[in-house]
């Protein structure tokens, strides 16, 4: 009886393994190109590679989100082709990775204007730079302080592994997030909270306010302003992020370990082509605006 | 014979060991790697500051008073609606429902443990959330409340079957004694089986409490994660888990955040631990109380 099941075993293992030899095989014949990173940018690359896919159906790219921070991590351990990074490596991130012999190398795909979205019945439509920065670092905490109704504020913003919670703090909070913020797990979830949420401010990434072509029902985009004397000014506006009058556009980023070659570099080009730069326009971000195409030059050569 | 006899034993022997091995193991792992941040920061901070901010723009910050708290608050909330539903749930079952009913809602129950947490944690955002807004009128329900409910509809299940257990393991006797002597069905359920299966009921409840202490998805998803020392729970909060969950993905190894990160591992640890001893004590007595 015993060795009747032991013979069934054993055919039963040594089909596993066959099966298993023939998938690795399948798997290993085309290339695998692994994208990891910034939720911000993870809709937009994985649109970008499922073009680029239909066109070369050998090569196979998986894209996955997590945020900024895990994308730098799985750079500096080797764990990923590309990292979708929405805020640039500091200087203590590149020398850890220097020292696990990576040699990061970044160029920049898209444009994006952080949006600061509010309900769509919030009267407020315009903030300035200073008032954001109270707002979401706790100081101002009811609408009524900036022109709105008479209720207190709630904030939405991302989890620290996420570029954007970063970039938006380095660069217009310019101190802590106040600690009433709740951290959500990615973009869509804050634009879904502030349709719901009259007295909810949040910001996104602008590829995340458009439904289709159209502005998401139930959200507003704010007009952001320089200071008080200054108009407030649209990231809905592709001419204000591409001039740099948007206060809060930034590039977007990836990084590879050395320049990207071979297959990954075909990829690459092809992001950076007309046909590539279509695609970020459908996916609501902007192109690369020529000071970034600059360096792009500079790091890939063309 | 015999040898083989002797082989499966320690085979045996082996297994039982090795889980041994495997929770000291992770215990010793855990307590290696808080040292390091212990030593930085100092125990002290660590339980009385309130603040959690170790990627802060100015000063970082590790005190974990407000992360526990939230777990607690959490749990807590979980366990009041979850218990009185829970035992009422095992007394019907054992007690009430005729065997038809038993055979059909028993195995629904089981089906309710094997929900997937982030299945859970999506009803909370879509449904409880939204739902929880309204009843109280607040802006938005991703709040502790929001998590116990979810925590108390994923510890139900632990909770019912282990008190059905231990109240249909009451004897027979017991129940016959005390309608004998002119109680009422609801006074003998009340005043004498509940009592009788008490320590097992204690054991369900603690066994819940380890369920939703250490649960991360759902309240990850569902309480909006602010660190901010939680007042009420119509308040957002940040349980120690989804800490975890949260920052380790990105978190440099061995810098003072990663070692923070494990000892907020090293309480919860050390939480479930005391709470899973309790219910095992707990367990035993009554399986000694009943032997005799």
């Amino acid at each position: 009886m015993i060795k009747k099941i032991l013979r069934w075993l054993t055919a039963f293992s040594i089909l596993i393994g066959i099966a298993g030899f023939y998938s690795c095989c399948s798997f290993a014949r085309g290339p695998f190109i692994q994208i990891k990173g910034s939720d911000t940018e993870v809709n937009l690359v994985q649109r970008l590679a499922e073009v680029y896919m239909e066109h070369h159906p050998e090569v196979y790219i998986a894209v996955t989100g997590g945020g900024s921070g895990t994308g730098i991590a799985a750079l500096i351990n080797k764990k990923t082709d590309i990292a979708n990074l929405s805020r640039e490596m500091t200087p203590e991130e590149i020398k850890r990775a220097i020292k696990n012999g990576v040699n990061p190398v970044k160029w920049v795909i898209a444009m994006d204007g952080i949006s600061v979205i509010v309900n769509a019945k919030n009267p407020v439509n315009k903030l300035t730079l200073k008032q954001i920065s109270q707002i979401f670092s706790g100081k101002i905490k009811n609408w009524r302080e900036v022109g709105g109704e008479n209720i207190p504020i709630s904030l939405y913003g991302r989890q620290s592994n996420s570029g954007t919670f970063i970039y938006f703090r380095n660069h217009i909070v310019k101190a802590d997030y106040s600690d009433r913020m709740k951290r959500m797990n990615g973009n869509a979830q804050i634009v879904e909270s502030i349709k719901r949420d009259v007295a909810g401010i949040g910001y996104v990434g602008v590829g995340y306010v458009l439904e289709g072509e159209k502005l998401a029902k139930g959200i507003k985009v704010l007009k952001i302003a320089k200071d008080e004397h200054s108009p407030g000014v649209s990231p809905l506006n592709f001419e204000n992020v591409e001039k740099g009058v948007y206060p809060i556009a930034r590039p977007l980023y990836q990084y590879s370990n050395g320049c990207p070659k071979g297959k990954v570099l075909e990829f690459v080009r092809f992001e950076l082509s007309k046909e590539g730069q279509k695609i970020v326009i459908e996916q609501g971000f902007y192109p690369v605006n020529v000071e970034y195409r600059k360096l792009n030059r500079q790091n890939l050569g063309f | 014979m015999a040898n083989k006899e002797r082989l499966i034993k320690y085979f045996f022997t082996f297994t039982g060991v090795l889980s041994t091995i495997f929770l000291l193991g992770i215990f010793f792992l855990l307590l290696y790697n808080s040292v390091p941040a212990f030593r930085k920061i100092g125990i002290l901070e660590f339980f009385t500051s309130a603040r959690w901010n170790p990627t802060s723009y100015t000063k970082p910050t590790y005190g974990i008073l407000s992360l526990i708290v939230s777990t607690l608050m959490v749990t807590g909330g979980a366990m009041l609606i979850s218990v009185p539903l829970g035992i009422s749930c095992a007394a019907y079952l054992a007690e009430v429902a005729t065997p038809m009913v038993r055979e059909i809602v028993k195995p629904i129950i089981e089906v309710l443990a094997g929900i997937p947490s982030v299945v859970v944690g999506f009803l909370g955002i879509v449904l409880v959330g939204p739902a929880i807004a309204k009843i109280f009128n607040l802006p938005n329900g991703l709040n502790a409340i929001n998590g116990s409910i979810l925590l108390a509809i994923m510890s139900l299940p632990t909770i019912i079957s282990i008190s059905e257990d231990a109240i249909t393991s009451v004897p027979e006797e017991y129940k016959m004694a005390s309608l004998a002597l002119g109680a009422t069905r609801w006074q003998t359920l009340w005043k004498v089986v509940i009592p009788a299966s008490s320590s097992g009921i204690i054991a369900a409840i603690m066994l819940g409490v380890g369920r939703a202490v250490g649960e991360t998805m759902t309240v990850l998803m569902a309480t909006g994660n602010a660190p901010a020392m939680p007042h009420s729970f119509l308040d957002s909060v940040r349980t120690m888990t989804a800490t975890i969950a949260i920052e380790l993905g990105e978190v440099p190894y061995n810098t003072t955040h990663y070692y923070a990160l494990f000892v907020i591992g090293l309480v919860l640890f050390c939480i479930t631990f005391a709470v899973n001893l309790t219910s095992d004590i707990v367990l035993h007595k009554h399986q000694e109380k009943l032997g005799t």
